[in-house]
């Protein structure tokens, strides 16, 4: 599974591409889940009270279903100008 | 002198004179004089959009000068109204220009948006954001949305024929603190050029009805690699209901201090990292017992030493019930704002009925 990162994600996870091999992914069924995990692994990503999902280019609810060759962007608001 | 000043776009094939004409009786409000309202204004006045709406009340500062290409250095300390208002006339003399010595707060943005056609979102903050997109639903006015993050940019168009406003994408403002601005952050001066120009080239779409507009669509522009990445989303029929204005935009400074799970807690102590835990009962329940690794600083003791903790890592607080630690990770929050700081939710209580 491929997740790209945006934002101040991209600045937390550190990279703007995060591979995730199978064998980490499998058990993932919603992009809730995702989330979560990824979460555990990059704890920073659960300050971000507002954050939105893409699953393959369009905007998913944490309830969505996920599989292993979907591509993931995590999408934080920015407030540049 | 319209008709040759135009000529390159009258002769567009799918533009033409009558998108011209249509742009020329248009009326044009950008928020904010900054890094995309420059570009935004220089583009618009130059296509030939009938009137344009500035508001700001900053000042030009050095800082300001490797984007904001419209200032110079003699204009630094001038107001940047004043100063955009007469560069932009020299530029065109046949726009109408309408200028707002303010910024656009709750008490003025209804009155101010409902004259224009189009109101595009320069600003560099998310309370004007989320009022913008507030007016906008109430008034029926599409906005043209922009907004950066160092090499990054976001664009669309929102409230678009019945499409989906900024709230359908980010239903609610960030806690302050959580995203950094440019000030902070920093910007690569070129880059609000690129998305200001995105912008521009919305708004005249919007306007005249050639192309297709970016709405229900939000384009992601990275500067790094030169790519541009297009996310569907729908509207939210409860965000495109909005009766009154809120009671504040202000976002107040109030950390939500994240939780962890019992459950998260015990993955942590199982794994083979090692965790920051810190346990902020008193010496005796600490002393009668804890967790294995955990390291006992009271809440009382709290602010006198957080030097004890490492901020450069995740910090975990734990107490007896979740009450403690969730104080305790607000005051670490509110020395170190950007520091992961997490508490554990029903404290010993709660992972002792699970994992006893």
């Amino acid at each position: 599974m491929t997740v790209l990162l945006f934002g101040i994600t991209k600045d937390i996870v550190g990279s703007s591409t995060l591979s995730l091999p199978v064998s980490s992914t499998s058990r993932l069924r919603t992009v809730g889940e995702l989330k979560d995990y990824l979460s555990s692994t990059y704890p920073r990503l659960r300050n971000l009270s507002s954050l939105a999902v893409a699953v393959n280019n369009s905007y998913a609810e944490d309830s969505d279903k996920i599989d292993n060759f979907d591509e993931i962007a995590l999408i934080p608001p920015v407030s540049g100008g | 002198m319209t008709e040759e000043r135009y000529n390159r776009q009258i002769t567009l094939k799918d533009f033409g004179p009558k998108a011209q004409k249509t742009l020329g009786g248009s009326s044009v409000l950008v928020v904010g004089l900054g890094g995309l309202g420059v570009p935004v204004l220089q583009y618009l006045n130059a296509m030939g959009v009938g009137s344009l709406g500035l508001i700001d009340q900053d000042t030009v500062e050095l800082a300001n000068l490797q984007r904001q290409v419209l200032y110079s250095e003699e204009d630094l300390g001038r107001p940047k109204l004043q100063v955009a208002l007469q560069k932009l006339k020299a530029q065109n003399s046949e726009t109408n220009f309408h200028t707002y010595d303010s910024f656009l707060v709750r008490e003025n943005a209804l009155e101010i948006i409902e004259n224009y056609d189009v109101v595009v979102d320069a600003t560099d903050n998310f309370a004007t954001r989320y009022l913008i997109n507030d007016c906008c639903v109430m008034l029926n006015k599409p906005f043209v949305y922009g907004a950066l993050h160092g090499f990054e940019g976001q664009v669309s168009v929102f409230n678009y024929k019945g499409g989906p406003s900024y709230r359908c994408l980010f239903p609610d403002p960030p806690a302050n603190n959580e995203i950094p601005n440019c000030d902070d952050n920093g910007i690569l001066g070129v880059v609000p050029g690129i998305v200001g120009n995105l912008q521009a080239l919305e708004t005249v779409k919007v306007l005249t009805g050639v192309g297709e507009v970016l709405s229900g669509q939000l384009l992601l522009f990275n500067g790094l690699n030169q790519s541009f990445q297009k996310i569907r989303f729908k509207p939210k029929e409860e965000n495109l209901k909005i009766s009154a204005l809120e009671e504040t935009y202000d976002i107040p400074i109030c950390h939500t201090v994240p939780t962890v799970s019992s459950e998260e807690l015990k993955k942590l102590l199982d794994g083979s990292k090692f965790i920051q835990l810190i346990d902020v009962r008193s010496f005796m329940e600490f002393d009668d017992y804890h967790l294995q690794g955990s390291h006992n600083i009271p809440i009382d003791e709290l602010e006198n030493r957080l030097m004890e903790i490492d901020f450069d890592h995740e910090i975990y607080f734990l107490c007896q019930s979740g009450k403690r630690s969730e104080v305790a990770a607000r005051i670490a929050l509110s020395q170190y704002p950007s520091a992961a700081v997490f508490h554990i939710s029903g404290g010993l209580n709660r992972y002792s009925a699970v994992f006893s």
